[in-house]
């Protein structure tokens, strides 16, 4: 862990230097953003995220002084090694379908006490306010490193969720006509200069779901998936949905159970 | 010969009935699309303005594209391109081309019309036409998108004709008038640019000292 955060401090200060340069031009453009990529892959300042969130989960905390140590992300109390990449699924004893986030704040409000608007007011972080979310879901992806996606949506509620998911990606609207699909349907496109993900497919979804939660450097934070597509949602032009709605839980069934077998590489580092 | 006439009876039949049947058997959200268009629209803030609500209606064109997963059987896509071909108003001076320097301007911008409360764009942000997220233009900007076709010499190939002008004007008017369902926002009918900034990219797109077509 030293190790990997003396490169992560590397790291980060390689990216900054990276960033001013990522502008060139022509022909160079290509040479620089493998660079860029190569700078982003030495060191991810995610680690230390992670770090702070192995802590938040097991210390004594809220009304009740309770950690998160006996909290159920759906492989039984306390069982962290590939619980991400398992989620969301079916949960009987709130008969919800839960991703990550869901769950957690769940463990949050009736293992330690807390309510429910006290800790999702912080859901993301913001320049001088951190987000013990964040932290948190950095921590439990990262105990999901190294093992595969597996959404098979076998459960009715969870098919359900997942077809949900779908009629959401394909649903056109706005004053830009925009779906999910019209970006992310399709093999071998990019956005300006931004690969763009088929997520309709295996391969698609996989690339884009298994380095998720993913430190942006545009952002300058860790994203979580309901924070990456709650924003996607804003780029869409559409109004803002709740933190923890069930038409973000359904597109991350969707996605999930389409990355179906792809290992995870969390925290991801991305533009 | 017998055989191949039955064949192509049966097959008639099949084409037939699905080009009239009310829904693709591969809609998206199977049988729960109706709950899942509840869900979806019971998801968002309840602070959000009855005004940015409104932007998740959808008019005959996007249900039919949703439906189909943007690829609708021929008939009813000439049904929609005949719908919004009639949608398309133009200058009140009835010039439909512009300043391209004007155009170039707006062909690079891709903010505006952000809502919600964690990012939006200030009021009165200018309004783009983001060409660039999608298309290849000129020459010198290589930080280009893919999503849509390569116009780069876009004049300079179709030349400069009423025909061509009128065209380029339509289609960023109402995509839809040519291609169902086709990625391409309708930039005219839903208000994004006014016709006078439509008038600016087409002149961007056809002028001949335009950079799409000088080098």
């Amino acid at each position: 862990m030293i190790q990997r955060l003396l490169k992560t401090l590397v790291g980060v200060a390689t990216i900054a230097a990276f960033a001013g340069s990522v502008l060139a031009q022509d022909s160079k453009v290509a040479d620089e953003l493998a660079k860029y990529r190569e700078a982003l892959a030495d060191g991810n300042p995610a680690d230390l995220l992670e770090v702070k969130g192995e802590g938040l989960w097991s210390e004594k905390r809220g009304p009740k002084q309770a950690s998160l140590e006996q909290c159920d992300l759906g492989l039984g109390p306390g069982k962290l090694e590939g619980a991400y990449a398992q989620l969301p699924k079916y949960f009987k004893d709130t008969g919800k379908v839960m991703d990550v986030e869901s769950r957690l704040v769940h463990c949050m409000v009736t293992l330690q006490g807390f309510k429910q608007e006290q800790v999702t007011r912080q859901w993301f972080s913001k320049p001088g306010q951190d987000s013990d979310i964040e932290a948190l879901v950095t921590f439990i992806g990262a105990k999901s490193n190294g093992k595969p996606i597996n959404v098979p949506a076998s459960h009715p509620e969870e098919a359900k969720m997942a077809k949900m998911g779908e009629y959401i990606f394909y649903r056109r609207s706005g004053p830009q006509d925009f779906s999910c699909a019209i970006c992310h349907g399709q093999e071998g496109k990019r956005i300006r200069l931004q690969d763009l993900g088929n997520l309709t497919t295996k391969d698609g979804a996989g690339t884009a779901m298994k380095t998720w939660p993913s430190y942006r450097v545009s952002q300058g934070a860790v994203w979580t998936m309901q924070r990456r597509l709650i924003d996607c949602m804003r780029q869409a032009r559409w109004p803002e949905p709740n933190y923890l709605a069930d038409s973000i839980i359904a597109l991350e069934t969707y996605l999930q159970k389409n990355a179906t077998g792809t290992v995870m590489e969390t925290p991801g580092i991305k533009r | 010969m017998k055989l191949k006439f039955a064949l192509f009876f049966a097959l008639s039949a099949a084409f037939g009935a699905s080009a009239q049947a009310d829904k693709p058997v591969d809609a998206p959200g199977g049988k729960f699309a109706k709950d899942a268009e509840q869900m979806f629209r019971s998801s968002f803030r309840t602070d959000n303005s009855k005004y940015w609500m409104a932007r998740l209606d959808q008019d005959e064109t996007m249900k039919t594209c949703g439906l189909y997963r943007d690829n609708p059987p021929r008939k009813l896509g000439e049904k929609l391109e005949k719908l919004n071909a009639a949608t398309i108003r133009y200058p009140v001076e009835g010039k439909l081309i512009g300043d391209w320097k004007e155009g170039e301007k707006l062909a690079a911008v891709g903010t505006g019309g952000h809502i919600g409360f964690i990012q939006p764009d200030p009021a009165g942000k200018l309004r783009g036409g983001n060409c660039y997220a999608c298309h290849q233009l000129a020459k010198q900007e290589v930080a280009y998108g893919t999503i849509g076709p390569s116009l780069q010499h876009f004049g300079k190939i179709r030349g400069n004709s009423e025909e061509i002008i009128k065209y380029a004007y339509d289609k960023i008017y109402n995509s839809n008038a040519f291609t169902a369902c086709t990625n391409m926002p309708r930039f005219g009918l839903h208000s994004w640019l006014t016709p006078e900034q439509i008038t600016h990219i087409v002149a961007f797109l056809i002028d001949p000292e335009s950079p799409v077509n000088k080098d």
